[in-house]
């Protein structure tokens, strides 16, 4: 999803790259914004810039320290590419320059010297070469495999932490675990079956081989879906962003009108410690009663909380507008009240209808000392391209990965139609 | 896991064909109640889009569209279109096998809607064959009481 290459085991060589290519190159080196920001609205000394057109569903991304990109798509091109590789070009711009991987997936993480890619059912790695090149794209190491792969919420998203480990999502196969898939009327499954393989996030040996759920952890539980998710350096911890479960009126329309249902349940950030339970399919979040409630497939009405045995968490937003990503920013462009703060992608809504729908946009979450502190605002809007595409619906663009660019520039790729935006501060 | 990927020419032959079928039959021997039978009664229509408007919309959105790999599209699909019993038989028992429509695939489980009575079915699979720019014969209360005998396909 994010390089933490440049942030970490190759920050100089990244820093060294960087002013070595500005300097070589001159006006290539330049990145000037596209007239109109590319549609997008931004805060005051923002620019943006259209990178690529993939013409895919460009999942999460990776930026190399070089300015290079990894887009993983949500399905192979004709080609057999499930990831494509993009150069740098002039004017900050990339262009395509090949691919590899003949799987589809989401997740996307480069460390240490290896790009990690998911599919739906398994993680793979590929060596990266000095100039984080993948050096063998028809043999990657298959580090996790037989992941469980439901109808939904199928996707793998991963991250990686400082000791070696690997966190991998994998979404419960259910929206709140009903007899009945979202069926009217049905009750919850006693001891909710999907959380044994599924609705947690799962940690493994970043260089392990071939693993599967006996050599993984099941780090945390009660997780019904995460797509965004990022290694906070600042307090060594995973946070994660939850989408929260849907149809609370289509369900239990005696318990909750459309207008409730469409503000119901707050999509949640965590920061997660193993052992950790968030409670899903049990409870969900109220972001204006402020309390975890019981699930209307396990007894609640609307009404009844719970206390205790699940975590609360540290940050709550709008429901159903989908965080697809999540990226601490550790850069030095943009001014300082963005460094270590998180970017959020929100992917937009659909289960708001007939309420008007909301997200398509890029949210700001500032931090102080590893926590959420103060409100969090939209720092990139207009994604849908009006008002009206996003009320409806039918966005042009929609959020889908965060990445830093080696020069602290913040790139956004969407999966409606493999547009990958960068945003620049000018100084 | 089953895939169904139908050839975009093939659904979109199928789909112009369908609403024609009827209605160009009937052209050469000119029948008011063959036209009428073409184009369902406004009160049905109207009937039926409570109906979607209260159990259907959420998912499949106001404008019949879907929602990006999960909720599939209720335009210009054979799924729609063509065989009235299939898509009675989806209404009545739900529907898990995943979608594939132009290409694009639909994750999301179609919960059975049992809970309706023959007569909003009728009228709001009707409404469906009818709305956002689709054209097709209505779906008769004897079409859903069929389906509901049958079991799920």
């Amino acid at each position: 999803m994010k390089s933490s290459l440049l942030r970490y085991a190759l920050l100089p060589t990244a820093l060294a790259g960087s002013f070595a290519l500005y300097s070589l190159t001159g006006d290539a080196g330049r990145v000037a914004p596209d007239p109109g920001n590319a549609g997008l609205k931004l805060p005051a000394g923002f620019g943006a810039l259209v990178v690529a057109e993939t013409g895919a569903h460009a999942r999460h991304i990776v930026v190399t320290p070089e300015g290079g990109l990894y887009v993983k798509l949500a399905k192979p091109t004709a080609k057999g590419e499930g990831i494509l590789v993009l150069k740098p070009a002039a004017g900050g711009k990339a262009t395509l320059a090949g691919g590899f991987g003949n799987y589809g997936g989401t997740g996307l993480f480069a460390k240490n010297g290896y790009l990690y890619a998911s599919s739906n059912q398994e993680v793979f790695r590929y060596k990266l070469n000095e100039k984080n090149e993948v050096v063998n794209p028809a043999q990657p190491e298959t580090v996790v495999t037989g992941l469980k792969m439901g109808r939904e919420h199928e996707t793998k998203s991963i991250a990686l932490d400082n000791v070696g480990n690997l966190y991998v999502n994998i979404g419960a196969y259910s929206n709140s675990c009903q007899a009945k898939d979202r069926e009217k009327g049905s009750m919850g499954l006693a001891n909710c079956p999907v959380l044994d393989s599924a609705g947690g996030i799962w940690q493994f040996k970043a260089d392990g081989q071939r693993q599967s759920y006996p050599q993984g952890t099941r780090y945390t539980t009660g997780l019904r879906n995460v797509v965004g998710l990022d290694w906070n350096q600042q307090d060594n911890q995973l946070f994660v962003m939850q989408h929260g479960r849907d149809q609370l009126h289509d369900i239990f329309p005696a318990m909750y009108d459309e207008k409730t249902s469409a503000a119901l349940p707050a999509e949640c950030m965590y920061a997660l410690k193993k052992g950790d339970n968030a409670g899903w399919p049990y409870i969900y979040y109220d972001p204006t009663k402020h309390e975890k409630m019981l699930a209307p497939e396990y007894g609640g009405d609307g009404q009844k909380a719970v206390n205790g045995q699940y975590i609360d968490p540290v940050a709550a937003y709008p429901a159903h507008m989908a965080p697809n990503a999540l990226l601490f920013y550790t850069g030095t462009m943009f001014p300082a009240k963005y460094r270590n703060g998180a970017f959020i992608a929100f992917h937009g809504s659909w289960n708001r209808a007939p309420e008007p729908q909301k997200g398509y946009f890029v949210v700001f979450q500032p931090f102080k000392d590893g926590k959420p502190d103060g409100q969090w605002e939209v720092f990139a809007d207009n994604f849908a391209g009006s008002a009206e595409k996003a009320a409806s619906g039918r966005a042009d663009h929609r959020p889908c990965g965060l990445a830093q660019g080696p020069d602290g520039s913040l790139y956004v790729s969407d999966d409606n139609k493999g547009t990958i935006f960068r945003i620049v501060y000018n100084k | 896991m089953i895939r169904r990927f139908l050839p975009a020419s093939l659904l979109l032959a199928v789909a112009l064909a369908l609403p024609g079928t009827g209605p160009a039959g009937a052209q050469t021997k000119p029948k008011p109640k063959a036209a009428a039978a073409g184009a369902p009664a406004p009160a049905l229509l109207a009937q039926g889009k409570k109906v979607y408007t209260q159990y259907c919309l959420t998912c499949h959105q106001a404008d019949g569209g879907g929602v990006q790999n999960m909720n599939p599209p209720l335009i210009k699909t054979t799924y729609v279109l063509g065989d009235k019993a299939r898509l009675a038989n989806i209404l009545v028992h739900g529907f898990s096998e995943q979608v594939a429509i132009n290409g694009e695939t639909y994750n999301n489980i179609m919960p059975a809607h049992d809970f309706l009575t023959d007569a909003q079915m009728a009228a709001v699979l009707t409404y469906v064959r009818n709305s956002f720019g689709n054209k097709a014969s209505a779906v008769s209360v004897a079409e859903v009481k069929a389906a509901r005998a049958a079991g799920k396909k």
